[in-house]
């Protein structure tokens, strides 16, 4: 019942926030300078004072701010997110047809690299001053100050230059044919190298923490009671110590949620990943606004929905959250 | 011949320091027969807690180690005992009690799967025989409705109960010893009252021996019978609770139970001020040198304590202490 409450209660705030959202993007994207006439007029090498009044009258621009941030709201209530100036389809069309590909990659590197940064903390936690430790340490180090395009750029020359193990770009062969399977192995042999370049900066993250709070669990006077009473290493530290560890880790996997789209951008472009990223970069360059405002729309939708999911999981890993009113 | 239940001889214990290797239990030997309860007193930092790290075999990894002398347990060689048998008697046979009940249980798991957890591991029991009998120990600690508590999380419950769980668990395998490390230091006096009632009344029904290890001079007398006096790592007087505190011999044990204040003195006498033992516990760079460690701190001190570490003697029959000034000393 109480998680009932809070999803309904979440809920509420979500409307409110997308609500808030929806009105400053669009207010934000009003306010910078350049629109789509400015790229119509260039992609023509040029057009004069009045055509450049007749295309924005086309595009309804002319209207007065408030006038167009009501038509765009009215529109978005009815799950309309307009039409893309630049690729002349509906936004919510391009949007969803790049989501799958986006999804795929961020969440493949998430769980990899949560999976591999609390196995890797809880290892090197145990043994504080080994070498592994250390190694982790130097890595994740490595992992969160190189720029993200410069590893992808690296794994590329690396991976698919050198040892050409990977291809270079994309997401699919389009050459390659065969049934459902081949399709599935070669889409994963595109993903590797993205994935690996977009979970070395969350495997950076997840490992420090997972490595620091394990330490200090480790030391807390419930772990010597789980000692104490005799059980095996392997549960003291699994059962008991690990569980009480997770909290933080959740907590930040959660946050990185915002990552899905941000994140993401750098790691399409290099590898010209066919994902929201890349449309946003297209959009931005095109001055392309309705799409903009749609891939922003979706993000925080996405935000929303992964902090509720967080603060479910938390619930579920410890007791005491939510518990106390 | 039948083998004691608990059997120490010269025991040390070292810890590793930046100053070197410490000697925290210097040449300890006691021994503890079934039933029986036995209580080590003193200071923080005299090697109270260690002896019961050792015994358990959980002594602080790579830091601390047992470098000589025996720990039998009914015959049974702890002292350099493989990790994985000393881990099938932890829980099971020997068992132990924190002082911190507040922050001794696991936060996110039910009190009945951490009592039940005990009982799978050591007794093979099934899942739910187990958790039936985590009900019933929650019942034996005196904690009211425990088919409903049983699901309880530790925040869900006060510092006293939580200290209740902490003893149904340590008593779910029927433990030969119970260690109950400063069992009530952290909780109000009243409660102290309960768990020392609680402790007692088990122990009567299971025969358990209890180890407690305090430095209340109050719960000595009530809980044990036999009693160790440690100072700085080495035992200074060893008795029956009763004599020793009738007859106290060591300076220090005379110290410490002037320390405690007596409900008539201060009826008597408004203007009696607490007495209390003068300078501090040695640094550790000095545990283990030959000489009296007390000896800084003790009106009584001769040329002799500060070249000679004193034997432990026999005093009467069951009471040994171990001091240069072997006169009586009266304890003005």
């Amino acid at each position: 019942m109480k998680t009932f409450g809070l999803i309904v209660n979440r809920l509420v705030y979500a409307f409110v926030l997308l609500f808030a959202v929806l009105v400053l993007n669009f207010t934000l994207m009003h306010m910078a300078p350049g629109d789509v006439a400015d790229t119509i007029s260039q992609s023509m090498g040029g057009a004069d004072e009045e055509l450049l009044i007749e295309i924005r009258k086309d595009y309804g621009l002319d209207q007065p701010y408030y006038q167009q941030l009501v038509t765009y709201i009215g529109k978005v209530l009815r799950f309309d997110l307009g039409h893309s100036f630049f690729f002349n389809e509906p936004v919510s069309k391009l949007v969803l047809e790049r989501v799958p590909a986006t999804l795929l990659l961020v969440i493949t590197a998430q769980i990899l690299a949560l999976l591999l940064g609390v196995v890797l903390g809880v290892y090197s936690a145990r043994k504080p001053n080994g070498i592994l430790s250390h190694f982790v340490t130097l890595f994740a180090l490595f992992g969160y100050s190189a720029p993200v395009f410069w590893t992808g750029i690296l794994l590329l020359i690396a991976f698919s230059l050198q040892i050409p193990l990977f291809p270079v770009a994309g997401m699919r062969d389009v050459t390659i044919e065969g049934n459902f399977w081949v399709h599935a192995i070669d889409v994963m042999k595109h993903m590797v190298l993205p994935v690996l370049t977009l979970a070395s900066i969350f495997l950076a993250l997840y490992s420090r923490l997972a490595r620091a709070t394990m330490i200090e669990t480790l030391g807390t006077d419930f772990v010597r009671t789980a000692r104490a009473k005799g059980l095996p290493e392997r549960q003291v530290v699994y059962k008991h110590a690990l569980r009480n560890s997770l909290s933080p880790v959740v907590t930040l996997a959660g946050l990185q949620f915002s990552a899905v789209v941000s994140g993401a951008v750098l790691v399409e472009a290099v590898f010209s990943w066919p994902g929201l990223g890349t449309l946003a970069f297209q959009s931005i360059i095109a001055r392309d606004t309705p799409t903009i405002l749609g891939i922003l729309f979706f993000s925080a939708l996405v935000v929303i929905i992964g902090n509720l999911l967080t603060d479910l999981a938390l619930r579920f890993v410890d007791p005491r959250v939510g518990a106390s009113k | 011949m039948v083998d004691k239940l608990l059997e120490v001889k010269n025991l040390r214990v070292e810890l590793q320091t930046k100053d070197g290797v410490v000697p925290v239990i210097d040449d300890l030997s006691f021994d503890l027969d079934y039933g029986e309860s036995l209580s080590f007193v003193g200071e923080s930092g005299c090697g109270k807690s260690m002896t019961a790290l050792a015994l358990m075999g959980l002594l602080p990894e790579k830091v601390g180690r047992i470098a000589s002398g025996s720990i039998k347990f009914e015959g049974r060689q702890l002292a350099n005992a493989s990790s994985e048998d000393l881990r099938k008697i932890r829980g099971n046979e020997i068992s132990m009690i924190f002082q911190e009940p507040m922050t001794s249980l696991n936060p996110v798991l039910s009190v009945g799967e951490q009592i039940s957890e005990v009982l799978r591991l050591h007794q093979k029991m099934s899942v739910n025989s187990a958790w039936k009998r985590a009900e019933d120990l929650l019942d034996a600690v005196n904690i009211p409705d425990p088919k409903r508590r049983v699901h309880d999380y530790p925040f869900q419950m006060s510092g006293g109960q939580r200290q209740r769980v902490m003893i149904a668990m340590a008593l779910a395998c029927e433990p030969k010893i119970l260690i109950a490390d400063e069992p009530t230091t952290a909780l109000d006096v009243t409660v102290q009252a309960q768990i020392f009632g609680l402790l007692k009344d088990l122990q009567t029904k299971t025969g358990t021996s209890i180890i407690l290890i305090t430095h209340d001079m109050g719960a000595v007398a009530q809980m044990a019978r036999k009693m160790i006096v440690m100072y700085a790592g080495r035992p200074c007087e060893i008795g029956e609770v009763a004599q020793v505190i009738k007859t106290p011999q060591h300076p220090y044990t005379t110290g410490l139970i002037s320390c405690v204040p007596h409900l008539d003195d201060a009826i008597i006498d408004a203007n009696n001020r607490l007495s209390e033992i003068p300078g501090i516990v040695p640094s550790l760079r000095e545990f283990g040198s030959n000489k009296c460690l007390f000896a800084s701190r003790c009106k009584h001190q001769m040329e002799q304590c500060r070249a000679e570490r004193p034997v432990l003697a026999q005093f009467s029959n069951k009471q040994a202490f171990a001091c240069w000034k072997r006169e009586i000393i009266d304890a003005g």
